[in-house]
């Protein structure tokens, strides 16, 4: 998928929201959080939710560095390595505070959810969601 | 008007039963009477694609996973396979099946879904680590620690050949040559083919249809003015080649005594050209000496500015593909679906031209020749060509930057592409005679965002073109693999719009991908 900034924003908020939702759905009641699964969906739901708002702003930024590539497009490898700046601040900002409702999560606990999470994200946009989105890919990333 | 008038006076001497009549010849619009008066047999069907290469297989693959049946297309077609004529211009210009094309993984004219991409498909058909590692490493680190993953030509054959039969294609395909489209009153069109001599009763057959698509790929090559005066004034094809043409003969010649070949052009092909001179070069110890002629020589990165800059060197213009990549789906083809005339023209030239692909092993191969001193680059446009002294090689006379300059050559092979005038093909200009098509700002036939060419509609019906001879539209790249699976969505999602079928969703899209990856027939 080549994307543009609209595209960016609607399959960073749908697609990290539906398919990660799921899979935050499942993967929660085996973290080792070491708090009771109430607690632990809580605190992962708001990391997810803070995977997406953080990230609309990380967006705008990968939008401005992509204008510097004369073909326009993001590598894949890119969309995969974007995940490391990503879960460093978000692991740093709940360290200090500064989510909201998160007050401490494990660091494995963190570690598993973050990783999974971003690289199923990643692999389906790299190919599976191509399947039932047919138009997905030629409108860079948008859905509607 | 109605079958009472008599044919006029010039219409002798008559023509036999069955062909044209000069009265179908000069009118633009046909009624039914007209077409039965000259004796042509009529075979209605809904869908009509001209061409029959690999722009009416993808439109004809969509139609058919939307739902299509396929007793209501009808592929009107010279050729035996869709990518007979595609194959035919990569083995000539040296990208045999073994060879890799310059094309992207995720297109595929044999999967509309693009999914798994060449790359994965590639791995997963390996037969040992190395080649099931080695493409997914290349797709997953492109373009940064690799150079850009491109398929092989052999599978990318083999994948259509694979799809044709699953969706019986074959079953829809009508041999001959199309004649003409013309617009039939009360809606619709005929296409007029001419069979095979003896294949049918009459010479021609109309198709009337509601719906016309025309893929007719390149009008046909056109060769630069020296090189048609070089050929005209000294009868002599060998020694003067264009990359296009059949020209296994250089090879052949080079390998039995040393020679100078002068290589004009900077695209894909010079590149792909460079390499075989130069692998044979190395395979049999040649001392084939090469001098390579730019028209445009880039010395480093252009562009008009920071966000602009295209990577080059030593002449060349490098970029993945023919447009850069984001044409086909993201910013650029945004941009560019809201360019008009000049605006899109000059788009189209800041992105376009003359580049090649920035691959390892040429840039080594010329690095090599260049300090062995057997391989030069210049900047310099051909002014004539003639024989050499005593009926050897030929004298190439170049304007340089250094002025003019003239430099003995046993073979000239000519890598520029000119495509000729979309006039050359009697189907494009009757269409611009006849039916209304025009022209959009790079010459070629004029389509919307949905591929209809702008002018031509016959309520309820409408015509389609997509391909080469389309480009210069609201849509760059149209001449490639997924160029041609883009248009073919439009299309058929313009056709959903009109009712012929119903728009595919999620559930139908998983439901038939489902059956593409088990082979399964529709």
């Amino acid at each position: 998928m080549l994307p543009t900034l609209n595209g960016r924003l609607q399959s960073r908020i749908l697609v990290t929201a539906i398919l990660g939702g799921i899979w935050t759905l499942l993967i929660t009641p085996v973290l080792p959080t070491g708090a009771p699964l109430g607690e632990s969906y809580r605190t992962t739901f708001i990391i997810l939710l803070t995977v997406i708002v953080l990230g609309v702003l990380w967006e705008f930024l990968y939008h401005f560095l992509q204008q510097f590539r004369w073909e326009k497009d993001w590598p894949s490898s890119w969309g995969l390595f974007t995940g490391i700046n990503e879960g460093l601040l978000i692991w740093l900002l709940i360290n200090v505070g500064g989510v909201p409702g998160v007050a401490h999560v494990p660091g494995w606990a963190y570690l598993i959810q973050f990783v999974t999470t971003w690289f199923l994200i990643w692999a389906a946009q790299n190919g599976p969601l191509r399947v039932p989105f047919i138009r997905w890919r030629f409108n860079g990333g948008r859905f509607l | 008007m109605s079958g009472d008038a008599p044919l006029p006076q010039s219409a002798s001497p008559r023509t036999e039963p069955g062909d044209l009549t000069p009265e179908l010849v000069e009118t633009d619009i046909w009624t039914d009477d007209m077409v039965a008066r000259a004796g042509i047999p009529v075979v209605p069907v809904p869908f009509v694609t001209v061409g029959g290469g690999i722009g009416s297989f993808v439109t004809v693959d969509y139609l058919r996973i939307y739902g299509v049946p396929a007793q209501q297309i009808v592929v009107l077609t010279g050729l035996d396979v869709p990518w007979q004529s595609y194959e035919y211009l990569t083995r000539v210009s040296q990208i045999p099946r073994t060879e890799r094309l310059r094309s992207d993984s995720q297109s595929r004219p044999d999967n509309i879904w693009g999914f798994p991409s060449y790359a994965v498909s590639e791995a997963f058909a390996a037969k040992n680590l190395k080649d099931f590692l080695w493409p997914l490493w290349n797709v997953f680190t492109e373009p940064i620690l690799t150079n850009y993953y491109t398929p092989r030509a052999g599978q990318a054959f083999s994948g259509m050949e694979k799809e044709m039969n699953r969706i019986g294609y074959l079953q829809s395909v009508r041999k001959g040559q199309v004649r003409m489209v013309r617009r039939r009153a009360g809606g619709g069109y005929y296409t007029i083919l001419t069979p095979p001599a003896g294949a049918a009763p009459t010479k021609r057959i109309a198709y009337q249809s509601q719906y016309v698509h025309i893929a007719i790929g390149y009008p046909g090559l056109r060769l630069l003015k020296d090189l048609q005066d070089y050929r005209l004034t000294y009868r002599d094809p060998t020694k003067v080649v264009n990359a296009y043409e059949p020209h296994e003969h250089v090879y052949d010649q080079l390998r039995i005594r040393p020679g100078k070949v002068v290589v004009r052009g900077g695209g894909i092909v010079a590149s792909r050209v460079l390499q075989r001179l130069i692998d044979d070069r190395d395979k049999y110890h040649l001392q084939t000496e090469i001098l390579q002629v730019f028209r445009t020589f880039y010395t480093g990165p252009h562009g008009k500015d920071i966000f602009n800059r295209r990577p080059g060197g030593h002449g060349w213009a490098y970029q993945g593909f023919n447009y850069p990549k984001s044409v086909w789906g993201g910013q650029l083809k945004e941009k560019m679906a809201k360019l008009e005339g000049e605006a899109r023209a000059q788009a189209y030239e800041e992105m376009g031209g003359t580049n090649t692909p920035f691959r390892r092993n040429w840039l080594e191969q010329l690095k090599r020749g260049r300090s062995q001193g057997w391989y030069r680059e210049m900047q310099g446009t051909f002014d004539n060509i003639r024989p050499g002294p005593n009926g050897a090689g030929v004298v190439v006379a170049m304007d340089t930057q250094h002025g003019r300059l003239e430099e003995y050559a046993d073979f000239v092979i000519d890598c520029t592409g000119l495509e000729a005038d979309i006039r050359e093909s009697r189907v494009l200009a009757d269409l611009l005679d006849h039916s209304g098509a025009g022209r959009n700002p790079k010459g070629r036939l004029d389509v919307n965002a949905q591929f209809e060419v702008i002018g031509t509609r016959s309520r309820p019906g409408r015509l389609y073109a997509s391909g080469s001879s389309t480009l210069g539209g609201p849509f760059p790249g149209v001449d490639t693999f997924l160029g041609l699976q883009i248009s073919a969505q439009e299309i058929a999602d313009d056709l959903a719009r009109v009712g012929f079928v119903k728009r595919m969703g999620p559930g139908r899209s998983i439901a038939q991908w489902w059956r593409w990856a088990r082979n399964r027939p529709i």
